[in-house]
Order: structure tokens, then C-alpha cells, then sequence
């Protein structure tokens, strides 16, 4: 029973921040809703400003509500987050000279185990088998003549 | 031998990036304000709310912008460094008391003392947005033409003051207006 009750417990979505900001047009709730999910939070760093319940997050919620009702587009206000915090403030940050390693990483790092593993492969396959047939025969052979030792030797 | 040094290299190549990352400040976010006219303002004074102070006023001096708050545990190591400068004349102090009550931030300049020439205040924290201010205390350092040129995030100390912020005040107060 307990299991069953931490089980629902962890299942339970992850109710967002307090306030929540109504709008009659669905579209700016849309861009509102998306926006608080992609401006990071710069206190807590790791959270997105519609999750975290700092005082900082709150105001930029509030700031990303009262430019909507304005009217501002959605671009307008990553740039206006932008200007003032720089790239970090969002989670999906553009790509650009300084944010190159970011977006290049993982793909190099990609390519790097790729060509290792092929340089891997590569050097197995071209491994002579003739040794190994040699190698076989061999063993096989003296194998064998334990064997028929063993024979005369229980013969004897 | 090859054997051994490919490893060894890869493996000082990842110590390098390791130690590299262990030195930075996650919280040190470059500022995007840098050389760049600083955000205007005009804002109601901490000890007189009637008269107000707006960044116009502050044209033709160098003057450092101190974001602290009564709430702000940091803010309350740096203080007396603040005041230690304040008795050098060296510089003009404007502070932003940040999402703060006027009363406990009033109390607060009583006790500790008052390094500003002026504070303004910003209780709904709407200055703060527009400077990009995410970790108070904050400290930006603004030239004669309305230009940021340094921020810090975080407490200043007295060795940050000596060699690099009096330094700099120094500088920007030869420059022309």
C-alpha cells in the first residue's frame, strides 16, 4: 500500500510556480506559456522562470505578462531578456561564435567515436587469419599427440 | 610506447578542461551591458521619496551603481567595505535599494552607516530588470557619457577595489566628457 501511495506521489505532475497569468487570447497564452518554459531563471540557474518560485522569476513572469498585453511579440521579449542577461537567459540559446563549442560538441565528440570505432574495427579485420589457421593446426596437432600418448601410456 | 601516450595525452586534455570548469563562477554571467549606454532611470530617493534622481542627473561623472538590499545577507559583508571607499571621495556611490521596505532599508543605513551619495529605491524591482540584475548585491561602474564599463555580481572586496575598481575609476575619470 505504501509503495502504491509513493508510486502516485512520484507520479503526480510537477505543479508549476504560484501565480499563473490569464489571458483571454489563447495565442498570447500560448506564447506565454512558452516563453516562461524557455527563459531561464537566473537566480536558481537550473530551472526555467515559470518553475521556480524565486522573487526574480516572479517579476520576469510578471514583465513577460505585461509586454504580452501590450502587445510585444514573442521575439521581442527574448530580445528584451536578452539584452539584459545575455544568452544565458535562454534555454535555447542561438548559434554564434561564442556558443559554437556548445553546439558543436557533441557532434565532434560524435564523430570521434565513430572514427575510433571504425580505426577498431579496421584493425581487427586486418589481423592475418592465415596465423590464426596456422596457430589452429598446431594446437591441434599437439592436442592430439597428448591424446595418443595417453592412449599407449594406458595401453603399457 | 605510442600505447602509452595517446592515453596520457587524451587523459591531460580532459584534466585541463576538468580543472578549467572547477575554476569558473557559474554565477559569473557575462554581462551583456558592457560598453553600453547605461539602462535610464528616475526613481524616487530612499530618504526623500518626493524628489526624484534619474540617470540625467549623473552625466559629465564617473559613478558607481550599487544594487544591495536590507534582506540581502551578502550585502551586509560588503558594506563596510563600501563605506571604507566612500571615505576615499574617489568615486560617486549611487545604491538601488532593490525589492526592499524604505523603513528597513532606512534603519539598516542608520546602523551600518551610509556609503551613498544617494540611493534610489525600487521596490516592484522594475530598475532591476532593466539592469539585468539577478544576484544582489551587484555593483556597475558607469563613465562619464552614461557608459557601463564593469559589473560585478556579488560582494565587493577590498582587493577587487584596490586593483581593479580604483584603477579604473581613476582612468575613466581622465577621460573627456
Amino acid at each position: 500500500m505504501k509503495i502504491i501511495l509513493l508510486f502516485l506521489l512520484l507520479l503526480s505532475p510537477i505543479v508549476n510556480a504560484v501565480d499563473t497569468y490569464q489571458f483571454n487570447n489563447p495565442e498570447k497564452q500560448a506564447a506565454y506559456d512558452s516563453l516562461v518554459s524557455e527563459l531561464r531563471c537566473l537566480v536558481c540557474q537550473n530551472q526555467t522562470i515559470g518553475d521556480s518560485n524565486a522573487e526574480l522569476a516572479a517579476d520576469l513572469r510578471r514583465q513577460v505578462y505585461e509586454m504580452l498585453q501590450q502587445g510585444k511579440s514573442k521575439a521581442d521579449i527574448q530580445q528584451f531578456m536578452t539584452d539584459r542577461y545575455g544568452d544565458f537567459v535562454l534555454y535555447n540559446p542561438p548559434f554564434k561564435a561564442t556558443t559554437s563549442l556548445l553546439w558543436l560538441g557533441p557532434v565532434a565528440f560524435l564523430l570521434i567515436g565513430l572514427i575510433a570505432v571504425f580505426l577498431f574495427v579496421r584493425r581487427k579485420k586486418s589481423l592475418p587469419t592465415a596465423d590464426h589457421a596456422d596457430q589452429d593446426a598446431e594446437k591441434l596437432a599437439a592436442a592430439r599427440r597428448l591424446l595418443t600418448d595417453k592412449d599407449t601410456e594406458n595401453l603399457s | 610506447m605510442l600505447k602509452f601516450i595517446i592515453p596520457l595525452i587524451l587523459f591531460i586534455i580532459l584534466a585541463v578542461f576538468l580543472a578549467v570548469g572547477l575554476n569558473l563562477n557559474p554565477h559569473d554571467i557575462p554581462s551583456p551591458f558592457i560598453n553600453k549606454p547605461a539602462p535610464v532611470f528616475s526613481a524616487p530617493k530612499l530618504t526623500t521619496p518626493t524628489e526624484k534622481l534619474s540617470t540625467g542627473d549623473l552625466k559629465g561623472q564617473v559613478w558607481l551603481f550599487n544594487v544591495w538590499a536590507s534582506w540581502c545577507v551578502s550585502c551586509r559583508a560588503e558594506h563596510p567595505v563600501l563605506n571604507e571607499l566612500a571615505k576615499q571621495q574617489a568615486v560617486t556611490i549611487i545604491g538601488l535599494n532593490y525589492k526592499d521596505e524604505a523603513d528597513d532599508a532606512k534603519k539598516w543605513l542608520d546602523t551600518l552607516g551610509n556609503p551613498y551619495n544617494v540611493s534610489i529605491m525600487d521596490q516592484d524591482g522594475r530598475i532591476g530588470i532593466d539592469w539585468g540584475v539577478y544576484g544582489v548585491p551587484e555593483t556597475f561602474v558607469v563613465d562619464k557619457k552614461g557608459v557601463i564599463r564593469l559589473k560585478f555580481t556579488g560582494p565587493v572586496t577590498p582587493e577587487t577595489i584596490q586593483q581593479t575598481l580604483l584603477p579604473l575609476i581613476k582612468q575613466l575619470q581622465a577621460e573627456q566628457s
